[in-house]
């Protein structure tokens, strides 16, 4: 089975626990005065959840018929791409995720712009900091100073 | 109505106000380029400037301007980074981006100037004569009706993005639509599918799930395979002007969608976002056969109407704010608080009792559309510079630019989290070849769609809006075309190619 299809059988999972939360479950937290409404919280979900069973249905049996083009990357192959370059760099997101508060944004932001150029190959080391430094300058003056949103520059330690 | 055109100039070509037509513009090109700052925030930033000024009619054409720049700014950072900042700027994408890799990105910067600059241009003509008369059209409309015409939008979106598999595009619009239920709704007050997580209580953020959608996909298949990144060429700039021949086909596109844009944007609810992708939904389907495969390959074409489109409805969507004192667009909602906070009150008395605030605005947007061009035209190749930079440096800048849209816009670090996860979601849908477009705008429209069938439910006490209303039901009809008709040409294709011979 192709990849889009197991796509359409997750999607099909998703759409039916959706719709079991709608038909089933939701109603039973409804105010008794509410429930004279002619459209109840769950109304536009239960009809969502039918037509998505119903084209999920579709796309996982083929009814309509159709190849799927193979993009830019053919995923059969992943190998041979980059595929550990994409996951350390997806993994140094979630960490800044994890980091942007306990460390502060100065010094998350500059060590995620150099591990960044890191994991992409690039050992010029002077230029990496130079670079990266200034950029987390300038946006955290702007998003600071000029837009007045509140960033955390330093770890809680240091005081920040 | 001379009289206040010339009430209008006068004010508007003070040097106080000229000043704040330039400052506003400026401004939101360089914060509407940052990925997850669209108009309604930046607007709602500067509301304490403008109200600090004092003088309404500078507050209003200061704040003009900022929509207007942070709408091109938007464009800017769609083209060139697929990072579409602004929900009505994503539509430029499909196409702006596309030209931007093929190393033609001063071309598509200089047409997205120029079609912002007739759109917005055309549509501030139109305001003019139409305001008055426009007035009494929109109220026509009942949420019946706003609720089939967003569903003709949907079916109309999910039919072109879908090559063949229309299936897939509609499933990506349901899901979008049921990710738009997550979280407290406005007309139910009671939290729905949050998971018991409080971090969902809110719903997903817009800024999230569009840098998911199209940005990080596209930095991951960057990463994957760096032959695709465009850099280097210095072809950028040179390449900046527009051919005769590309002038005369662009000509005709900027002319329909002005005067479409325009109208869309009167319309309360539809605002930029719908008429930038109707727009390129129609001149796709309008465009010869030939010329229909370049679209979202880098069709000079589709990328001219979206933008022009998305700066017509801008300025449309002034007419209801200023002649009925009904914001059509989130952004003309916090432009109506910002003018109530001044003392004045738009509505059908606006243009009575102080038309040196009407006209002054009018007058200033087509100030504001010269000074947009005036300064796009030669910063375009500084900005196209973007593309030349290094790889390894400029992919985690976007990376970063990613992650401080998601942030910026909800506070929360919960929803970096969320952006990854949705990010490597998108990737693999995009492996399978389903569009992610869909998803997004359904997301967008998803709220506005459920309010608006509600409160015909309940103003029908059921279905029966549908067949009650000819206009709703008319519309509806021409939705179910739009999704079964590309299907049923498809499937008659495959069989012809397969010998089969068909009915007809």
């Amino acid at each position: 089975m192709a990849l889009d299809r197991w796509i359409g059988l997750i999607l099909l999972g998703i759409f039916l626990a959706y719709g079991y939360t709608a038909w089933f479950t939701m109603d039973a937290a409804l105010a008794p005065f509410m429930q004279r409404n002619p459209i109840w919280p769950s109304s536009f979900p239960k009809i969502l959840s039918i037509l998505g069973v119903v084209c999920a249905l579709i796309i996982i049996t083929g009814i309509e018929g159709g190849e799927a083009k193979v993009g830019d990357i053919d995923y059969r192959r992943l190998g041979d791409y980059n595929i550990a370059q994409a996951l350390m760099l997806l993994g140094l997101m979630a960490l800044y995720a994890l980091l942007l508060r306990p460390a502060g944004f100065l010094f998350s932001t500059i060590a995620f712009l150099i591990l960044g150029s890191v994991i992409l190959g690039e050992r010029r080391w002077i230029t990496m900091i130079i670079v990266s430094a200034i950029a987390t300058g300038i946006v955290w003056y702007l998003v600071q100073v000029v837009l007045g949103i509140y960033l955390r520059p330093l770890p809680g330690f240091i005081g920040g | 109505m001379i009289e206040g055109i010339l009430i209008g100039l006068q004010t508007a070509l003070s040097l106080q106000n000229l000043l704040m037509v330039i400052g506003g513009c400026l401004i939101g090109t360089f914060i509407g380029m940052l990925p997850g700052l669209g108009p309604m925030s930046i607007i709602a930033i500067m509301i304490p400037v403008a109200i600090s000024i004092g003088d309404p009619a500078a507050a209003l054409i200061l704040l003009a301007g900022v929509y207007y720049g942070a709408i091109f700014g938007g464009s800017t950072s769609s083209i060139l980074l697929n990072a579409p900042g602004v929900a009505g700027t994503v539509a430029t994408s499909f196409d702006g981006y596309p030209m931007a890799r093929e190393g033609k990105a001063g071309k598509a910067l200089t047409i997205a100037a120029i079609a912002s600059f007739c759109g917005g241009t055309i549509g501030a003509i139109l305001l003019m004569i139409f305001a008055p008369m426009l007035s009494s059209v929109a109220l026509l409309f009942h949420s019946a009706e706003y609720f089939a015409l967003m569903v003709v939008g949907l079916s109309a979106i999910a039919a072109f993005a879908g090559t063949g598999q229309v299936a897939k595009a509609i499933i990506m619009t349901l899901l979008g639509l049921i990710m738009a239920t997550v979280g407290e709704g406005a007309l139910f007050n009671m939290p729905r599918f949050t998971m018991g997580l409080m971090d969902l209580q809110s719903g997903f953020g817009f800024v999230t799930l569009a840098m998911a959608m199209f940005a990080l996909p596209e930095a991951i298949f960057l990463v994957l395979n760096p032959g695709r990144s465009a850099q280097g060429d210095g072809g950028a700039i040179k390449d900046m002007r527009i051919t005769r021949s590309e002038a005369k086909s662009i000509a005709p596109v900027i002319g329909r969608q002005s005067l479409q844009g325009f109208f869309i944007g009167v319309l309360p609810g539809a605002g930029a976002t719908i008429a930038s992708f109707l727009g390129y939904a129609v001149e796709r389907n309008i465009a010869p056969k030939t010329e229909q495969e370049q679209f979202g390959k880098g069709s000079i074409k589709g990328l001219a109407a979206p933008e022009t489109a998305n700066n017509a409805a801008c300025t449309g969507s002034f007419v209801p704010l200023l002649t009925l004192g009904i914001p059509g667009s989130g952004t003309t909602a916090i432009l109506l608080g910002a003018l109530i906070a001044l003392n004045v009150t738009p509505g059908p008395r606006l243009m009575l009792d102080d038309p040196q605030i009407f006209w002054a605005v009018i007058i200033s947007m087509y100030i504001g559309n010269l000074v947009l061009l005036i300064l796009n035209l030669p910063l375009i190749p500084y900005i196209a510079k973007i593309l030349s930079v290094p790889r390894n440096f400029l992919i985690p800048f976007i990376l970063f630019f990613t992650l401080m849209g998601a942030y910026i816009g909800q506070n929360n670090a919960t929803e970096l989290l969320l952006l990854v996860g949705f990010g490597v979601c998108a990737t693999v849908l995009r492996f399978a070849d389903y569009p992610l477009a869909p998803l997004l705008i359904g997301f967008i429209l998803g709220g506005m769609l459920e309010n608006n069938f509600s409160r015909s439910m309940q103003l029908y006490d059921g279905v029966s809006f549908v067949w009650e209303r000819p206009m709703t039901l008319g519309l509806l009809v021409i939705a179910a075309f739009l999704v079964i008709l590309p299907s049923y040409r498809a499937r008659r294709a495959r069989a012809r190619a397969a010998g089969i011979a068909d009915g007809d």
